[in-house]
């Protein structure tokens, strides 16, 4: 027993002394060179209660990435490398992963996206700082929209806000005209966590406008077990139900809906809570007739798919090839190319070369991809259009709206466009009142 | 041989009750707070202060005040994140409606504010013990954050139940950088383990303990029962409240009420655990394993692969990750269920025979 003891202090002695060496001269970057490559710090997560919704937005971004280093070697000639640090979905470790990945290149990590409202809460306010911009597609803080008071934040597409008044505008295109919302029961079934609280504001705003009846009912994190919140939906009877649910959360509201036999044609997820992953683990027959709101179209029909395919998975790479033209692998093929696009954006301003995190943001806030150029992206009609400016960091505002069909999402709409002015107002008057506790005079940051 | 207290002799009361009462530990004491308070400035990174050295300090801090209940009052509490939660919610509520107040006399506020509610739920304890009041205390870590996030008022109406903190700003210079922040928390940290060392061999300390070890006989040689009690939740949650002030002030920037989730409880509790219960060096020890082997391990994980050429997923990272810290856990609490500060003790009486044993 008492060797054992020393041997104990011994690893204990050694524990510390290795962790006293520096990450920063660690050699996990691929390349030689870390000069003339442009590097992707890529916070995910593949593990833990969100685990099977995040593997698929990482492995389609690291697929676009390697894709367009075999197919074009690069951007204009610039090579990409990346890595990848696991968050776990989690604050504290999203902020080590930030701080890691800032220090694996001179250069920084060209963009965060952090996957995570919590997480981009925590870095709001260090990357102005560090000068690294900011991708939240699609969530994390809605008023950063406004880019004067928000120079390094881009919630690119899309925001919550806009989310929700689409939504509401879905319903009431399902119901027959917004007018015949009046009188209507709905009901938020919400995460109970900061992303989950998002629509909020917005939605009673909307309920006040069109006049339906609202409440919002709390699931508290992972959201493995809703049978009292089915129950009080049961009992009040609602005319839809919006599910605002991530990960384990959406799939067991699809469950339980169907035990208590609340018709899943009645039920909208917002874009997070519409993928495979969800109405598959719901079992079988559960899901048919549900309808989710989505940032990005399902399916593997675009050329750029075409491209992924032959460029990495044919060639044994890859991540992994069930993934291919699902809801979220799809996503996160977009944020990649949203990302290099801006990257390109910026090498016509400043030159072929690695682009700085400064360099990166003003190639950000000038994106600009009509149809034409996703046409010839290979991207089709996967993602809308999107124009991003200094006061609009959102760029497009567009959900679109699929149906399960047992076996597959179908897309059941067009793009629909919420209630701009409003989101616009809400926006402005937040991020105004964010501005002044901060001391933040707002104004276009420019290049 | 340099360990080694004979020739050493005390010749007057207040030696015989010294702090630290062998010259070998004065020094030691000596040069590791010029480590931590020169050289690790001058020599770390940004990434080390942020993502490492400040989570480790904040932590320490947490379980050096729940290891203040549990180990030396013996009273177990599940509490911990929602007393952080309460510390931070009340800096910030004290810094937006308070024009002017320095952020320190905020973070000493928000400490006694949690000393209170910590009083409060620590009420039940004068008729429970145990498991029942682990459970009670259960009750503060699902209240309080159904509060914080119920009434509006405590975030300010923001509309995610986000709070973003105010600048840490102290007679006007403002801590920013990384480097001052960390210093900022070391200094806090520092004076108070010096405060929580002397208050457990106080008699306050001495009736902690008695209680703990047998409360029967605590009071029969007239120890008040509930007085002692109160004063270890009120303590023990001063500190956690201060803890968590500093994490939302200085660690995070932003939290939310569900950020103080019962895994974070359970995370300050293993520290104890491993750290080393009823020992004040032990929290810091627990904090630094519970913080640092993960970052190492992944670290150690990625270089291991890259070095053998392997590719391996994320995900596969995090999952060996989880694998290793569960099974070292397990293997400390078997070999040496104390605590890594029992084998810090042992460690040094070994030294104070060395190198001749018998």
């Amino acid at each position: 027993m008492k060797s054992t003891k020393v041997a104990l202090s011994l690893i204990v002695f050694v524990l510390f002394i290795g962790c006293s060496e520096s990450p920063n001269t660690d050699s996990v970057v691929q390349d030689t060179d870390a000069s003339d490559t442009q590097f992707f710090g890529v916070a995910g997560y593949r593990v833990g209660p969100y685990g099977p919704n995040g593997a698929p937005v990482a492995t389609g971004y690291l697929d676009y990435l390697q894709m367009l280093n075999e197919r074009d070697g690069g951007i204009n000639g610039v090579k990409l490398t990346w890595e990848e640090c696991e968050t776990e979905y989690n604050t504290s470790k999203g902020l080590e992963c930030y701080e890691r990945l800032k220090t694996r290149n001179p250069m920084g990590p060209t963009a965060i996206h952090p996957m995570s409202t919590g997480i981009t809460y925590g870095l709001i306010d260090k990357v102005p700082v560090d000068q690294i911009p900011l991708i939240t597609l699609g969530y994390g803080r809605t008023d950063a929209s406004d880019g004067r008071v928000f120079p390094w934040v881009f919630p690119l597409l899309s925001n919550y806000w806009s989310l929700t008044s689409a939504i509401v505008r879905f319903i009431g295109k399902q119901e027959g005209g917004l007018d015949n919302l009046k009188g209507k029961k709905i009901v938020l079934l919400y995460h109970d966590s900061a992303y989950g609280k998002e629509p909020h504001q917005l939605l009673k705003a909307e309920a006040k406008n069109f006049s339906f009846d609202l409440s919002m009912i709390p699931v508290p994190h992972p959201g493995n077990e809703q049978q009292s919140q089915w129950l009080r939906i049961k009992k009040e009877k609602p005319d839809w139900v919006i599910v605002w649910g991530w990960g384990v959360s959406t799939a067991t509201s699809i469950k339980t809906a169907k035990k208590v036999g609340f018709p899943r044609e009645k039920m909208v997820g917002n874009w997070w809570s519409g993928a495979e992953v969800d109405t598959l683990a719901a079992g079988k027959g559960a899901s048919e007739g549900y309808y989710a709101a989505t940032l990005n179209l399902a399916g593997d029909h675009y050329p750029v798919i075409e491209d992924i395919k032959e460029h990495v998975y044919d060639k044994g790479n890859g991540g992994d090839e069930s993934y291919i033209g699902t809801v979220l692998w799809n996503r996160g093929v977009a944020m990649a190319m949203l990302t290099t696009e801006a990257v390109r954006n910026a090498q016509a301003k400043y030159g072929n070369k690695p682009m700085s995190g400064r360099q990166v943001r003003w190639g950000i806030e000038n994106l600009d991809l009509s149809q034409a150029r996703l046409d010839s992206l290979g991207f089709g009609k996967m993602v809308p259009p999107i124009k991003v400016s200094c006061e609009d960091h959102e760029g497009s505002g567009l959900a679109g709206f699929q149906q399960w069909d047992g076996g597959k999402w179908v897309s059941v709409s067009d793009w629909i466009q919420g209630d701009s002015d409003l989101v616009r107002r809400q926006v402005e008057e937040s991020a105004a009142k964010y501005a002044k506790e901060k001391n933040i005079t707002p104004k276009c940051l420019g290049e | 041989m340099f360990y080694r207290e004979s020739g050493q002799l005390k010749t007057s009361y207040q030696e015989d009750q010294a702090l630290l009462s062998i010259t070998q530990d004065r020094i030691g004491l000596l040069l590791i707070l010029i480590g931590a308070f020169v050289l690790i400035p001058l020599l770390a990174s940004d990434y080390w202060f942020t993502a490492i050295l400040i989570p480790f300090l904040v932590f320490s801090l947490a379980a050096l005040g729940l290891n203040l209940l549990t180990g030396y009052a013996g009273q177990l509490s599940l509490g911990t994140a929602a007393f952080m939660a309460v510390g931070a919610f009340a800096a910030y509520n004290f810094e937006l409606r308070v024009p002017g107040l320095p952020v320190l006399v905020s973070f000493i506020l928000a400490g006694i504010t949690t000393a209170i509610v910590g009083i409060a739920f620590g009420i039940p304890s004068l008729r429970i013990r145990g498991f029942y009041l682990a459970v009670a205390t259960l009750a503060a870590q699902f209240f309080i954050p159904w509060l914080l996030v119920k009434v509006g008022w405590f975030t300010n109406y923001s509309s995610s139940g986000v709070i973003t903190t105010q600048p840490v700003e102290i007679f006007g210079y403002v801590f920013d950088s990384p480097v001052e922040r960390y210093l900022l928390v070391l200094a806090i940290v520092s004076v108070l383990a010096l405060l929580a060392k002397n208050l457990v061999r106080s008699n306050i300390g001495r009736a902690w303990m008695a209680v703990r070890d047998m409360d029967v006989a605590a009071e029969v040689i007239g120890i008040k029962i509930m007085r002692t009690k109160l004063i270890a939740f009120g303590v023990s949650s001063f500190y956690c409240g201060v803890a968590g002030a500093l994490y939302a002030y200085v660690y995070l920037g932003s939290v939310e009420p569900d950020g103080f989730n019962l895994d974070l409880s359970f995370r300050i509790l293993f520290m104890v655990i491993i750290g080393g219960i009823g020992s004040i060096m032990g929290s810091f020890f627990g904090a630094a394993f519970i913080t640092l082997l993960p970052i190492f391990l992944d670290i150690i994980i990625n270089d291991g692969a890259a070095l053998l050429n392997l590719k391996l997923a994320a995900g596969i990272t995090s999952v060996m990750q989880l694998l290793v810290f569960g099974g070292l856990i397990i293997f400390f609490l078997i070999v040496e269920p104390l605590g890594l500060a029992r084998l810090w003790q042992i460690t040094k009486e070994k030294l104070r025979l060395w190198p001749f044993p018998h």
